[in-house]
């Protein structure tokens, strides 16, 4: 793990760059620039960004109509303003016309910290996966950012790309190239497969060593894109170890945990364990503070594993029985 | 060009063919019938269109943004080219091209998907942003009905308009004072609809949106615009032309009966554009 910065800087330098690579790019805000990390491309493209000022809803349907003319638009603000408050208009102007809309947001989850429950996204992955016609992508630190804002321009369709405020260490070191829709395996383990996607990568990996010092062989697997999910690589997994956790700067509702339970209950029943918040607010505090309280922790996600890892066991006796 | 006369009959084909169409299915005639003159100015004089070649890039485009007057877009449509006329018969039936409300994606043609009320604006804007971008003049002509602009987006909308100067915008408000509970003054008043308009930065023009003279000259005007975008407060009158429907709520929504059908066409007249009904499939 070397030097830390967030999703949000990962994709500002990539929608720097993105602006002279490909033409078609324009960038929209409601009013956070310096926030969203658009403010590098607003000045240097000035004729392809347009400030649409505090009002998401209208911003999404810009967005929307730009990109039914051929652009390809990031429209930028926070997760809750856009997921939340512009749901309607991301489901009918982008969606259901399946516009190629790129919507970026900035300040999900609870690590937005001290502006409260009003600032923070818990409920947004939920959503947007419920969208027909929408990619959803949480990217783990500021390199996978950068790489999903690249393959975002490369995808038809809308995208919801779920970015960070806080820095997080650098964990993906993956040779092989970012594909939206594959899982990447960081760790092989055998005793319970740990799925995590956001700023819970890190904290996978350190419940891992964890484990490790109890003697339990934890895999780590970063799922940067809750939909498309997967599907086979989560399959395999649960296959190899035959138990889950799963990790999330969300609700356990809906989101990364949600999407893997409905998964394997169809395809491969086994436990899985959810940690993220639990059907409620966050508060105002800073992001670690709130990530202790609400149990978005590293120790969390070991004891899950362990109840997961108890349940299997509970399985085989019965199987055996 | 089309003239008045031949727009006028052209508006006449419409009406026919959104009685037909709602009568046998479901569907909101009134407000379409109130719009057909304005649709027919559109289709058949103004846009700069290709209905064999529905994505050509320099066209001017049509957004209707008060989705659920439909029929008579769908109608002017298949008159102008677009699709089979036959095909209008499938309007709110199973594996349609012509959904109760317009979805872009199963119709070439149509600008956006549109239903949920007060988004029209917003996307027109965008593909306004898109054509300056691009160094086209191709305009953007946008519908909303009059309760529709009760939603706060349309606001939101007529701000980014104006303050990025989109001055290849037309929004037509179809002003026939009627909404799903009343009269649009009774249920939340909107007026004064021109007053908003000009203190939002808009170029405003209030005309009979049943007068065709009127709606050309709009147009026209409009045309002629620099700077800002162009608002036409158009009075219109829901069911305008069936005495039974005019400026009655209930017709918003409401789909005629068998009977009222005949009545209501017979009422409208023929037209040197066909009076034949629309053969089922």
């Amino acid at each position: 793990m070397t030097k830390a910065k967030s999703g949000r800087d990962g994709f500002g330098k990539a929608l720097l760059e993105l602006g002279e690579e490909n033409q078609n790019v324009v960038a929209l805000c409601a009013d956070l620039a310096e926030s969203v990390r658009v403010e590098a491309f607003a000045e240097k493209y000035p004729e392809r960004y347009f400030q649409i000022g505090i009002s998401e809803q209208d911003m999404i349907g810009t967005a929307s109509g730009l990109a039914l003319s051929n652009y390809i638009p990031f429209a930028t603000t926070y997760a809750v303003f856009a997921a939340q408050r512009a749901n309607e208009q991301i489901r009918l102007a982008a969606c259901y016309n399946q516009a190629n809309v790129k919507i970026a947001v900035s300040h999900a989850g609870l690590t937005c910290g001290e502006d409260g429950a009003t600032h923070q996204a818990l409920e947004d992955i939920a959503s947007m996966r419920a969208m027909p016609e929408m990619t959803v992508i949480v990217p783990a630190d500021e390199n996978e950012a950068y790489e999903a804002t690249k393959a975002s321009t490369e995808w038809m369709g809308p995208v919801y790309l779920r970015l960070g405020r806080t820095p997080v260490p650098i964990v993906t070191n993956d040779t092989s190239p970012f594909q939206i829709g594959k899982a990447r395996t960081i760790k092989n383990g055998t005793d319970v497969s740990i799925f995590a996607c956001g700023i819970m990568v890190e904290r996978a990996l350190q419940a891992r060593e964890q484990l490790a010092s109890a003697g339990i062989n934890a895999s780590v697997i970063n799922i940067h894109t809750i939909k498309p999910l997967d599907k086979e690589a989560i399959i395999n997994e649960a296959q190899q170890t035959g138990c889950v956790v799963t990790a999330e700067e969300h609700s356990v509702i809906g989101g990364l945990g949600g999407a893997i339970s409905e998964l394997l209950t169809e395809e491969f029943p086994v436990p899985v364990h959810k940690v993220g918040t639990n059907d409620t607010f966050g508060e105002s505090a800073s992001p670690e503070e709130l990530l202790e309280k609400y149990g978005l922790t590293t120790d969390k996600i070991v004891t899950a594993c362990k109840k997961a890892l108890g349940q299997k066991e509970q399985f085989l006796v019965r199987e055996r029985s | 060009m089309a003239n008045t006369r031949e727009i006028k009959e052209i508006s006449k084909r419409i009406k026919r063919d959104v009685i037909q169409l709602t009568s046998k299915n479901t569907g909101h005639p009134g407000g379409a019938i109130g719009a057909a003159d304005i649709i027919a100015e559109l289709y058949f004089n103004r846009l700069h269109h290709r209905p064999s070649q529905p994505d050509w890039e320099d066209r001017d485009r049509f957004v209707l943004s008060n989705g659920h007057i439909c029929t008579a877009l769908y109608s002017a449509m298949a008159r102008s080219g677009y699709f089979p006329i036959e095909e209008l018969w499938t309007f709110r039936k199973l594996n349609s091209r012509l959904q109760g409300h317009p979805s872009r994606h199963d119709l070439p043609g149509l600008e956006t998907s549109a239903g949920p009320l007060g988004q029209g604006l917003s996307i027109a804007n965008g593909m306004a942003l898109a054509n300056r971008l691009r160094g086209s003049d191709a305009k953007i002509y946008c519908l909303v009905g009059d309760g529709e602009i009760q939603e706060g987006q349309v606001w939101e909308a007529a701000m980014t308009a104006a303050h990025h100067h989109l001055d290849k915008i037309a929004l037509i408000v179809s002003w026939n004072d009627i909404q799903i509970d009343g009269h649009v003054k009774d249920v939340m008043n909107i007026e004064p609809i021109a007053e908003k308009f000009k203190a939002f930065g808009w170029h405003t023009l209030e005309i009979d949106g049943n007068e065709v003279n009127e709606i050309k000259m709009a147009f026209d005007q409009f045309e002629q615009n620099t700077g800002a975008p162009t608002a036409i407060i158009a009075k219109t009158v829901i069911g305008k032309g069936v005495s039974f429907m005019e400026d009655e709520a209930i017709w918003h929504g409401k789909a005629p009966s068998a009977e009222e059908a005949t009545r209501a066409l017979e009422e409208i007249g023929t037209s040197s554009f066909g009076t034949e009904l629309i053969t089922e499939r």
